[in-house]
């Protein structure tokens, strides 16, 4: 096999273990709730029933669902068995709508802001420290301290001041939601305009702070590469500037790969956030509704989804990461 | 040690960030002590405009913005102080086992603490506050440190596993000191400066952390943070009243407490490690 086919096998080992533990963490952390959570959840569910057999049909149902006469081990069982045949449980604030079902219609608003937000973010904030680190002089001095601070405010503040100021000040943008709400969804221009104008201040509230972030660690990286060796050496030998610029950018690059991996976790969780305070319509806005409406199965579907989009962004970063990093290639090369 | 402090008190990154957070500290301190009212007392109408008797205005309720600010800002510093304490913790001690001890341990708690950065803590944080009914600020702020400990162990057992095969250390063994008295004298030394860093982005986080959580309406009970105040203007529609003050203070509180510990962090950074200084 490949050194890459091995390190794919590898990696794929190490995140379905991951996998599992998240899934397990899903499972067992809920129940932790004092006493039945069965109980506890027909009681806030049932408050004003009356009738007793109601009472007692809504707990049987949540019984069976949660399996909870079972030991752990065998509810552990029917909770992976119910999650692969697409069985999420039944959310108990728009009930009896199933969980699948509001997450799916959420999905596509929440990727829809968060992966071009994060990758243009991502990227410009590169390209900004990089730039930073080979200038210095007042573009550094400029760029530095202001990414500093742009990386401390918050998602959810900065989404705040820019809701404060240019949806609700200026009247720029509107204020909430995915499109208007009088709209029927549809492939039409006007449809698209209004979703692409309720896009627009959540995408540069996550694009600004992601840039924060991500130009601070490229500026890092670079100036430790342009202080080392190899470039004083091109330097000497007359290579020119913007030749070693490009093997300056290439070897700060690949720790930023990684630091997109390892902190795209906080930047999602960041991101839904932000959602709320537009009340877009993505999976961030679903569960602050579930929070306050303690609907345990739909908080449960978000965390679950949430991990699971959390683990294959990972994942893919760590296949193209292995693909790209020539060390991964020499011991490729060596093996055959 | 004392040359080190000294060096920190010439690098105006550093200070810039210690002297905010001490006066803001200072603020928080005395001003309770000045204004002896109640915060959640309410004392105007709903959303009444800054002047000069409510420095930031009230409210949805009616209460005095500024003394809930101040009272939220020692909070927030308080969960972001213990969350930092645990944190940095647990990750030395997990760091500190892996890299010295080595072989099996090493591989067991190398893969856990791997398992845990990928799976977001912010996950984890929800869940467990979810299942939570009474929690304090402190049981919040034990959370977060518990949930936010693998980075510390990362670069705790990358620093340690280097330093685990040098000399000084080698010497020590063979001079036949015990494990512990090792751990303290021949390593902790060498790592202390990056455990200091790493607990003041740990602080930084936590603060973070605990906003969030607080805004999503899972925050500690019967106190008053910055992201709780967030929560209340968000829940309240202050947005839609146009009450800035309800939030865009508490927001900036946020960003000058993380700004401050981030630019203490790169002043230390461009000490310890003078590679980086541009």
């Amino acid at each position: 096999m490949s050194a890459y086919g091995k390190y794919v096998v590898k990696k794929f080992f190490w995140y379905f273990v991951t996998l599992i533990v998240a899934i397990a963490l899903n499972f067992l952390l809920p129940r932790m709730i004092e006493g039945n959570p069965v109980s506890v959840i027909v009681a806030q569910m049932t408050q004003g029933m009356t009738e007793s057999d109601t009472i007692k049909r809504v707990y049987d149902t949540f019984a069976a669902e949660f399996g909870i006469d079972q030991p752990l081990h065998v509810q552990f069982f029917i909770y992976v068995k119910n999650l692969l045949t697409g069985n999420w449980g039944t959310s108990f604030g728009l009930y009896p709508k199933p969980v699948t079902e509001i997450l799916a219609s959420a999905i596509p608003w929440t990727i829809g802001l968060q992966l071009p937000a994060i990758l243009v973010g991502w990227i410009i904030g590169n390209v900004l420290g990089a730039v930073a680190a080979y200038r210095k002089g007042v573009f550094d001095k400029v760029i530095f301290p202001v990414a500093l601070f742009v990386n401390s405010i918050p998602f959810f503040t900065l989404a705040i001041i820019m809701l404060y100021a240019f949806a609700l000040t200026l009247k720029w943008f509107p204020m909430h939601g995915g499109y208007d709400y009088q709209m029927i969804p549809s492939l039409s221009w006007e449809f698209i305009g209004s979703v692409l104008r309720h896009h627009t201040l959540p995408f540069l509230s996550i694009v600004l702070v992601t840039i924060g972030g991500q130009a601070i660690g490229m500026r890092e990286m670079s100036i430790y590469e342009l202080n080392s060796d190899y470039v004083l050496y091109s330097k000497l030998l007359g290579i020119r500037d913007s030749r070693i610029a490009r093997y300056v950018f290439r070897n700060a690059m690949l720790p930023q790969i990684t630091g997109l991996a390892l902190s795209i976790g906080t930047m999602v969780g960041g991101s839904l956030i932000c959602e709320i305070v537009f009340s877009y319509p993505g999976i961030g806005t679903w569960m602050f509704t579930a929070i306050r409406q303690l609907d345990y199965p739909l908080i449960s579907g978000c965390t679950l989804l949430i991990a699971l989009a959390v683990l294959l962004a990972n994942f893919t970063i760590d296949l193209i990461y292995g693909w790209i990093d020539p060390r991964i290639k020499a011991a490729q090369m060596e093996d055959q | 040690m004392n040359h080190s402090v000294r060096i920190l008190l010439k690098s105006p990154k550093f200070m810039l960030g210690a002297v905010l957070l001490l006066l803001m500290i200072g603020v928080v301190m005395i001003y309770p002590l000045i204004n002896r009212n109640d915060p959640l007392e309410m004392i105007a109408l709903a959303y009444q405009p800054p002047d000069s008797k409510l420095l930031l205005g009230s409210d949805n309720f009616g209460r005095d913005l500024f003394l809930e600010l101040i009272y939220g800002i020692r909070t927030s510093l308080q969960v972001g102080l213990i969350a930092g304490v645990f944190a940095t913790a647990i990750g030395l001690v997990i760091g500190l086992a892996s890299g010295y001890i080595g072989g099996m341990i090493d591989n067991l708690l190398t893969a856990v603490t791997n398992i845990f950065i990928v799976i977001p803590s912010f996950v984890i944080l929800i869940l467990i506050s979810v299942s939570i009914d009474s929690r304090s600020s402190f049981v919040t702020a034990a959370i977060i440190g518990i949930t936010s400990w693998p980075w510390t162990a990362r670069a705790v057992r990358a620093q340690t596993s280097s330093l685990r095969n040098r000399d000084h250390v080698n010497i020590a063994k063979i001079s036949g000191y015990s494990t512990p008295r090792i751990i303290m004298y021949e390593i902790l030394p060498y790592i202390a400066s990056y455990v200091v860093m790493a607990f003041v982005l740990q602080m930084a986080s936590g603060i973070l952390a605990e906003a969030s959580i607080s805004m999503l309406g899972l925050g500690p009970y019967n106190t008053i943070s910055l992201g709780i105040i967030m929560n209340w203007a968000l829940v309240f529609e202050a947005p839609v009243a146009g009450a800035w003050w309800a939030f865009i203070p508490a927001a900036l509180s946020i960003a000058v407490i993380t700004f401050s510990l981030y630019m203490m962090n790169t002043g230390m950074d461009e000490i310890f490690n003078p590679k980086i200084r541009s």
